[in-house]
């Protein structure tokens, strides 16, 4: 096979020119993408990681012992299709039968099978042991992104969406496509910390899709529904690439994952800097708000939480309250309302909505308490529903 | 009378010869009504061929996008449309009637026996494959296009298709019952209908194999029936079988799947060793070795086949357990597969070989089928699987398998036998040049894919990244000589048999060949073996 190989890599070498020709210019500029595919790599990637390098290992071991079986079988039969011939005036013999030969060669692959499953065990093994994670992240397939959530370690509580650079969609729509990483540039890189036990977390929101990064020798589907979980250990600073690997639809091809691995240092940083964004994103609770600003706020909140049993209408229906009209949206005592939202009512019929945030809460009562039919006028600040929760 | 289509001269009588063939009927009457073994082979024959060119000219498609990175010509939603639609075509279309095909014509004429036991039910199950074929290839005009969720079907991507959706359930359910009754047909041949004194261990490997195939497929296409018959109803009835929304287990929908499938693997590759143990002897002129170990390989590989299902399934997350277990017995067919492979080999062993067509392919078939052996092997290994699984390493390897597997086991069985059925000899020059172009360009085709996957790249990719490009204009081209190599076979080989153009084939076409099918004359008339024949003790010769 090594042999055919070459001559496969000089077939390839062949490709290599007619694809010059045929796409005139950009792929004669074309690099390997370290952390990514080669040029017409031929075997796995260089693997960072512990498993990476053991699957390499298994795949040459079998490589070579198949390669010695693959000669060794078909030296026998060549010689014969060249030895015993017909023409070479080979006259049959008339053996058909042999119980000996026959144990042997049962007995012999079963031996080497074993002696292949031995080491193929130990890795397994070892790639199922995701105990003891410095860090957990939870990767999300979605249709046709991913979802990175830190869970667990340094940077607990970052979350952050990873999708297609948009000018790689529109080469790959013109047909005119270039760059050594076309298909594989996101706009934000899952970021992990150097020789640390990493955790990966997979699922999906809506089919399955798979997670895997050649160089760190993972693949892990990612089924809606269902948890499950995979590990790497990356041993060098780098860029590293993967793409969805189960078929999730038509763009498929466009969700691919880049794994950019930091030393601990810099990965502190960028932990302390996602923080201080994520602080800034968030509601000043002391914020003081002006009416028409709150109710449009509330009017999503609305949307995404009540609507499905109040109705966009506000009259409810059923055991459910019509909140258009409803004596306790429109009293002039504001806490009633606040105390229904975060304790509930009629022993849970109406679910208490403590989750929610103090803006969020105040938005969605301001936009209430002024909608429909419903004109108090009255506004809900934050503050106000910092003083009632408990 | 010819056995295939009716040609001038040979057929010499008159009415009187009619009569000699029980009024057998003429026209469309012939083919509507058919219950003759023979003609019912012919027409599974000729519907494989036909699906399998439709089938060749999606993957075409395939290729011809996948020529140069970015989308020149096919859109990723019609691009998944013709993956999917080529896999179900070339797996439910192609590969299996056609090996039913040649069960129809071959397994009474090697057992001796007048025709198939079910002659009517023989007539529907093929007649059932005509409206599934077209339910099957119109989908592509249905709102929203062909079903694209992959030949496997995986939930819930099938929840998100379009109509086409069911109609390719439906059409799957009728080609099910097909391969059901044309099981169920078989299996009461083999069994009840062989000439006194064809016992079971002197029939033909063909045969046996085939026996062993039909328990398969009773065994695993009801269970494929179920699967999609969950999806169906979690599509329109508000089950939740495998919608993750509603509490159900895609999981378990690729355990189901993959306990039809890996059987099915297996049906589609033990009736093309059944071919290959024919076809070996009688080229090499000396009788099979280990005949006994062959069939008990073959029920051994059957068996096996049910326990393996979850190496399709080693990236989803099963216990560590459970990887071990099915690395273990998926390796385990190593052993069986490697038995017959030796015993082929042994069978040429100081035989006198010559290498007409048939052989040709054999040889072929061991040596390509082989290399596919050692890449399921390879992908058997559970770590290695992670690297590759949904891969273009798989790809390569399931084509190593089916295409150089059964495709060239059946091409060499239709050397072999078409001269017996149509009463003419191939051109042994468009034979060679059959062959040759097609193993070339076969190895063109898939050799580089397992590059392509061992760096990483997905299978079911409608565009890829720049450095995967000089491989794939490379399997694009092999793709474009391997599908022009079989249209050359249907108008140069296949056309001109049928036609009755070529040298008149004698009853024994092959000097070595053994069997009772070279018992009957070319072409093997309308009814064969219409009183139970008298055979001599190896169940190879009539004595009267």
């Amino acid at each position: 096979m090594k042999t055919l190989k070459a001559i496969w890599h000089s077939a390839g070498r062949l490709g290599t020119a007619a694809g010059a020709v045929l796409a005139c210019g950009p792929a004669l500029a074309l690099k390997d993408l370290a952390g990514g595919p080669g040029i017409n790599q031929l075997d796995l990637p260089p693997s960072i990681t512990e498993i990476g390098r053991d699957q390499v290992w298994l795949h040459n071991f079998m490589l070579i012992i198949c390669t010695v079986i693959f000669i060794g079988v078909f030296g026998v039969m060549f010689y014969s299709i060249f030895k015993h011939r017909k023409s070479r005036g080979a006259k049959s013999a008339n053996f058909h039968e042999s119980t000996t030969v026959e144990i042997v060669w049962t007995v012999v692959p079963f031996v080497i099978v074993i002696f292949m499953a031995l080491p193929a065990t130990r890795v397994v093994v070892a790639m199922k042991d995701t105990s003891a994670a410095d860090l957990t992240i939870k990767a999300t397939g979605i249709q046709w992104k991913w979802g990175y959530d830190y869970l667990n370690g340094e940077g607990e509580g970052i979350g952050f969406l990873s999708t297609l650079d948009a000018a790689q969609r529109e080469m790959s729509d013109s047909g005119k496509p270039s760059g050594d990483d076309y298909l594989l540039k996101v706009d934000n890189p899952l970021i992990v910390p150097v020789d640390k036990k990493v955790r990966i977390i997979t699922t999906a929101n809506d089919v399955i899709h798979a997670f895997g990064v050649p160089s760190l020798g993972v693949k892990q589907d990612a089924i809606p529904g269902f948890v499950r979980d995979t590990w790497f250990r990356a041993e060098k600073v780098g860029d590293y690439y993967g793409q969805c690997y189960e078929l999730c639809g038509k763009e498929h091809a466009y969700m691919p994952i880049h794994v950019k691995v930091l030393s601990q240092p810099d990965y502190t940083a960028w932990v302390d800097g996602k923080k201080k964004e994520a602080a800034a994103a968030a509601d000043d609770p002391k914020k003081v708000w002006a009416l028409a600003d709150l109710s449009a706020r509330g009017e999503k909140i609305y949307a995404a939480n009540c609507a499905v049993c109040h109705l966009p209408t506000g009259k409810g229906g059923g055991p459910i309250k019509a909140l258009d009209g409803s004596p306790i949206v429109v009293d002039a005592d504001k806490t009633k309302q606040i105390h229904v939202l975060l304790n509930g009512q009629n022993n849970g019929a109406m679910p208490a909505w403590k989750q929610l945030s103090d803006t969020e809460i105040a938005a969605v009562i301001t936009y209430t308490k002024n909608h429909w039919s419903n004109t108090t006028g009255q506004i809900v600040q934050p503050t106000e529903v910092a003083a009632l929760r408990k | 009378m010819s056995a295939v289509i009716d040609h001038p001269g040979t057929h010499a009588g008159g009415h009187h010869d009619e009569h000699a063939d029980h009024g057998a009927p003429h026209g469309w009457r012939r083919w509507v009504y058919a219950t003759n073994h023979k003609d019912i082979g012919t027409m599974y024959l000729l519907f494989a061929f036909t699906m399998f060119i439709i089938g060749g000219i999606l993957a075409l498609g395939i290729r011809l996008e996948l020529f140069h990175p970015g989308l020149q010509f096919i859109n990723p939603q019609l691009f998944n449309q013709l993956t999917t639609m080529h896999g179900l075509i070339m797996v439910f279309g192609a590969i299996m009637p056609a090996f039913v095909g040649f069960a129809n014509w071959m397994v009474p004429l090697q057992i001796g026996a007048a025709d198939m036991a079910f002659a009517r039910m023989n007539n529907l199950s093929f007649w059932l494959l005509i409206p599934a074929a077209i339910m099957i290839v119109s989908s592509f005009f249905m709102p929203g296009g062909a079903p694209a969720a992959g030949w496997t079907l995986y939930a819930p991507l099938t929840l998100q298709m379009g109509p086409s959706m069911d109609a390719g359930i439906f059409a799957l359910h009728i080609l099910g019952a097909s391969s059901i009754m044309g099981s169920i047909n078989i299996i009461v041949t083999i069994l009840n209908l062989r000439a006194p004194g064809m016992t079971l261990m002197k029939m033909p490997l063909f045969s046996w194999t085939w026996l062993i195939t039909a328990y398969l497929l009773i065994a695993v296409m009801p269970v494929l029936a179920g699967a999609i018959t969950m999806t169906l109803t979690d599509r329109h009835f508000g089950t939740h079988f495998f919608n993750p929304g509603g509490g159900g287990d895609p999981v378990m929908y690729q355990h189901i799947f993959w306990f039809f499938g890996h059987p099915e693997v297996y049906i589609m590759i033990l009736p093309a060793f059944g071919i290959i143990s024919a076809v070996i002897p009688a080229f090499a002129r000396k009788p099979l070795f280990g005949y006994t170990s062959m069939v008990y390989a073959t029920a051994s590989i059957a068996i096996l086949s049910f326990i393996v299902w979850a190496h399709h399934m080693f990236t989803t997350g099963m216990p560590v357990t459970g990887q071990l277990f099915f690395m273990y017995a998926t390796m385990l067919i190593a052993v069986p597969t490697g038995v017959k492979v030796f015993n082929w080999i042994a069978t040429m062993w100081r035989g006198s070989m010559t290498f007409e067509t048939p052989m040709l392919f054999a040889v072929g078939f061991i040596f390509v089928f082989t290399m596919g052996g050692f890449t399921g092997l390879i992908l058997a290994m559970a770590p290695i699987d992670i690297q590759l699984q949904d891969t273009y390493y798989v790809v390569a390897h399931f084509h190593y398998v089916l295409v150089a597997g059964s495709l060239f086991g059946m091409f060499s069985g239709y050397y072999y036998w078409a001269p017996k059925w149509t009463g003419v000899m191939y051109d042994e020059m468009r034979g060679k040049i059959h062959f040759w172009g097609s193993i070339i360009f076969f190895n063109i085709t898939f050799f580089p894919m397992h590059f392509l996957g061992l760096a990483g790249m997905p299978r079911r990719y409608a565009d890829y990244p720049m450095q995967f490009t000089d491989f794939n204009m490379v399997a694009s081209i092999g793709a474009l000589g391997f599908g022009l190599s079989q249209v050359y076979f249907f108008f140069f080989v296949v056309v001109p048999m049928m036609r009755g153009k070529g040298e008149p084939a004698p009853q024994r076409p092959w000097e070595g060949a053994q069997g009772l099918e070279w018992e009957v004359p070319s072409p093997a008339p309308f009814h064969t073996f219409e009183t139970p024949p008298k055979l001599d003790a190896t169940a190879t010769r009539i004595i009267g």
